[in-house]
Formats: C-alpha cells, structure tokens, sequence
C-alpha cells in the first residue's frame, strides 16, 4: 500500500515546554487520522512540523517516501489552519481570487492568466462547500463560519492526495459542520488521504479509520480504531493523563 | 492651457509622471495590504540622502537615491528579522538614518540648497533627458515584474504561510517587491519629491479600497486613481504656479476626503 505520511520518534520543544515526545505512526492512501487531544496538548504543533511551519529538529517526517527537508511537491498537500480566517478583514479579495491563488502549486506557468478548467475546479470546489453564490463576494464581509468553508474549499482545490485539516470547521453552524464533514469523509472514501483535529470527539471518532491521542504533555499513543468507543477513548485518554501526572 | 505642451520641460513632466502613475500604486497595493506603509517613508528619506550625495560628489543625483533606496530596503529587511511582528521598528530605524545622513551631507552641498530642495518638494523644471530616459526604463522594469509576479504577490500579501506552502518562494517575492519599492521611490523623487512619494503609493491605494470590489479591481482603480492626480496634479501646478509634488498629493487627499464621505451616505 502508498505510504503517504510517516512520523518517526518526533520529538519537539518550544523554548520553555515540551510539547512532543517520541510520536510515532504511519498513515497509507485512504487513512483518515483523527487527533485528539485537550487545548495545548501539541496538535497543532504536530501538523505544523508535517508541513515545516515549525522546524523540525527531532527524529523524522517523510511525506510520499520523501523526507520533508527534500519535499518539493507542494500540490499533493493541502492544510486548512486553525486560524485560517485571521487575515486582515479589510483586504480587498474576493473568495474566487482567495481560492484561486491556491492553484499556484499545480500551475506550470503561473505568470499567464487562469484556464477555463481553472475556473471550472473554483466552481467544482466553491459547490463541495455551499459557497458558490459568494464567489464575488469580499472574503472580509462573510460570516467566520463562511470563511472557513471558503479555506476549506481553498485546501481542496489544488486536488490534495493528503489533507490536513486542524480544526477546519471552527464556527460552522450544525447544518453546514453535518455537511462539511460528510464531503470530508466521501473525499476519503474516494481515496483522500486525512489528517484532521476537531474538539468533536464522536464524530472524530465516527469518521477516522486510525486515531493519535495526546495527553496533555503530548507523547501521542496511535490507535488503530478498534472500533472504540467514545467512552473508551476518554478511558484511554484519562488512564494516560492519569499516568503521566503519577 | 495647450500651449504648455509646447514646452520640451512639460513634455518630459507629464510623461515622468505618468510613468510613476503607473509604478508608484502597483507597489502601494502590495505595500499597503501588507501594512507596510511606513516603508516607502523610510525608503524615500533615505533616498534623500543619496540624492545630496550624489549632488555633492557630482554623480547623478537619482542613481545616487536609487543607490541608498537599495541599501534601505536591504536594512529593513535586517532589521525586520529582528524584531519580525513589529516590522515599524525597522522602518524608523532606516528613516532616522536616513534623516540624519541626509543632514549631514546636505551641509557639504556647494550650491545652495535649491538643488536639494527640488528633490524634497518636486520640480518639474529639473528634469533631464537622461532622467526621463532612465525613468521610463526602470519604470518599465517594475512594471514587467509586477505583471509577472502579480499572482504569487497577491498570494504573499493575503496570506503568506498558505502561500510558501503553495511552493510560493516567499522570501524572494518579498526582496523583489522591496527593490521594486525602492526603484519606485528614486524615480519618483525628481516630480513628487522624496517627502512625497510614499502619499503617492498610499493614497490612490485607499482611494480605491473604497469602492474596489476585487483584488483585482483595487490595482487597477489605484492606477486611475494615480494617473489622475498626477497629470491633473501637473496641468493645476502649472496654471496656478504651484508646486506638482505638493499639488498632486493634496489631490489625492481630497478625492479621498470626498470618496469617504459618499462611501458613507450609501
Ligand atoms: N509559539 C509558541 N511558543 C511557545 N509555546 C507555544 C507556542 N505555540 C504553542 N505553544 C505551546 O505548545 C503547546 C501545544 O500547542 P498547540 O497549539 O500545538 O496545541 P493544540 O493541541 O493545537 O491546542 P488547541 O486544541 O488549543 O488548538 C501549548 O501548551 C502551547 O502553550
Ligand atoms: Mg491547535
């Protein structure tokens, strides 16, 4: 099977905390990772290390067979941040241009102006996400609920074969979060690859096929999901928190 | 009115002008959403300093600013990295520099300050061929770059980690769009003057951020914007005897005045 994303013994420490220690797993084409963890507990900081926000300095990622130092092939990624909608509210772009630019990775020639078949992908992507009416809409005069969507519909437009998602549906409303999360799971089932935090831990667990864990001082435990319950993985997650603290 | 056109110095104005119409909001749109604008103020006085070097060592006073414009940028850059989430620091630091260099060297210029004062306020008398010549060069130089880079300067001023991410090389854009900048601004000191230049690059940005419904629309309104003061800038100087620079930019800041107060009453 496509080894799609691999995390060897990584270890990481901001200057004043530890925040990972030795997380370890591999993820194959088609896996859906689930990460849960409380506030702080080193989720973010792990996808971030995935896609070199932060520096890595111990052990090793490699993306595709390739070890991220050397990783060049932007497009197969895509990364929805959990705080995608900071931008400055009155910048001047519209949800086309905002999507569009994210084409960037798979455009040989990004000097020329965009292709039909461009446009017809913002289309495609703007639909999978309830925002095609908004196209010419600002970006800075939509709900924050509506600008995640539009970020999400961004992350998928570049056709990602891995998506990384850190709490990609903050301040989705119930109907549109059902939604979102059911296109998030059919992308899957059509062989997407994914990465995703969510506070939502049923649903997390619902969709993932393999879950990572962290206890509040972050040394991930990865679960294949045995079919575990919701209440086991609050076992698991007490029990190693519990451990930790003794 | 016409008969100014009959004048060689007028005809070299208006087409300096239009050139720095063209360049100065391509690069204030990127300066401004980037919340940059203190940088064309350092970058300007710095050129200053250029300029009454170049006056005193009797080199072209223009390459002389588009020398220590380069050096400036380049310093913001250093300093940015320093003190990277309050990037005004670093544009202070440059333009008290600049300020006090500029002092300086003034104080070794021979004739008389009225050359160095050209460059402050603008003058449209000044201008020399070789001037105008080496304007519509660079100009068209920052005029090719932007084209080509407009997606991936888009791309790193709305959102620059989505954008490195996309395979954007972020810290090239960036030091382009810095030379870019500082070109822009030597250019430009010779018609608006030095003081002047970064008004030019702001205000027919925020012009059209008022009724630019698009990224795209917004570049392209800042031209009109900026082509507009400048040449009616030019034709009020001239009818009225008063300075360009000056007379542009209050153009430019009265428009706005007028574009805020309709943006409200809809
Ligand atoms: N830039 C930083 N400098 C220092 N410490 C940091 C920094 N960013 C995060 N931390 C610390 O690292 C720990 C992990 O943060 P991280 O953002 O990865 O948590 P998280 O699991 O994503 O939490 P949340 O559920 O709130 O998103 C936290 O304790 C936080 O205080
Ligand atoms: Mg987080």
């Amino acid at each position: 099977m496509d080894e799609i994303l691999k995390v060897e013994n990584v270890s990481f420490d901001y200057s004043d905390a530890q925040v990972l220690k030795n997380v370890s797993f591999t993820l194959h084409k088609g896996d859906f990772l689930g990460i849960i963890g409380a506030n702080g507990a080193g989720k973010s900081t792990l996808i971030k290390l995935i896609l070199k926000i932060l520096p890595l300095d111990k052990g090793r990622i490699t993306l595709f067979g390739t070890d991220i130092q050397k990783f060049r092939d932007n497009h197969k990624i895509g990364y929805v941040s959990q705080k995608a909608s900071s931008f400055n509210s009155q910048f001047p772009a519209t949800v086309s241009e905002v999507v569009m630019a994210n084409l960037y990775s798979k455009r040989r020639y990004p000097f020329l102006g965009y292709t039909h078949s461009d446009y017809e992908k913002l289309e495609r992507v703007l639909e999978t996400v309830g925002m095609l009416e908004f196209k010419d809409k600002l970006i800075g005069n939509l709900s924050g609920g509506q600008q995640q969507r539009v970020f999400i519909a961004r992350a998928l437009i570049s056709e990602p074969e891995l998506l990384l998602m850190d709490e990609p549906t903050v301040g989705v409303d119930a109907m549109q979060y059902a939604q979102i999360m059911d296109i998030i799971s059919k992308l899957n089932d059509e062989g997407m690859t994914i990465v995703m935090t969510n506070h939502d831990t049923p649903e997390l667990i619902r969709v993932s096929s393999k879950l990572l864990i962290f206890c509040s001082h972050g040394n991930g435990e990865f679960l294949n999901r045995a079919d575990l319950t919701v209440d086991e993985v609050n076992a698991i997650y007490a029990g190693k928190r519990g451990h930790h603290h003794a | 009115m016409l008969d100014m056109f009959s004048y060689a110095f007028m005809q070299r104005a208006f087409i300096v002008a239009i050139v720095i119409a063209f360049i100065a909001p391509c690069i204030g749109v990127s300066i401004v959403l980037k919340r940059l604008s203190a940088i064309g103020d350092a970058t300007s006085h710095s050129a200053l300093a250029g300029i009454a070097l170049g006056l005193v060592i009797g080199i072209n006073p223009i390459l002389g600013g588009l020398l220590f414009s380069i050096l400036a940028v380049l310093s913001i850059e250093f300093f940015r990295k320093a003190f990277s989430k309050f990037s005004e620091i670093a544009a202070v630091i440059v333009m008290s520099t600049g300020i006090g260099l500029t002092a300086i060297i003034s104080g070794f210029i021979t004739s008389g300050s009225s050359n160095l004062n050209g460059f402050l306020f603008g003058s449209i008398v000044a201008i020399s061929n070789f001037e105008m010549c080496l304007t519509i060069v660079l100009g068209a130089i920052v005029v090719i770059v932007f084209t080509l880079l407009r997606h991936e300067l888009f791309f790193v001023t709305f959102d620059e980690e989505a954008a490195r991410l996309a395979g954007v090389k972020t810290k090239l854009v960036n030091t382009t769009l810095m030379i870019l900048t500082a070109i822009t601004v030597s250019v430009a000191s010779r018609v608006v003057g030095a003081l002047m230049i970064s008004s030019l690059m702001v205000i027919p940005v925020a012009c059209a951020m008022m009724i630019g419904k698009s990224y795209r629309l917004t570049v392209i309104w800042s031209i009109i914007f900026a082509q507009a003061f400048s040449i009616f800038g030019l034709i009020i100087s001239y009818l009225a005897d008063l300075r360009p620079g000056g007379t542009i930019v209050l153009l430019g800041v009265v428009t706005l005045i007028i574009l805020m107060a309709f943006n409200r009453d809809r």
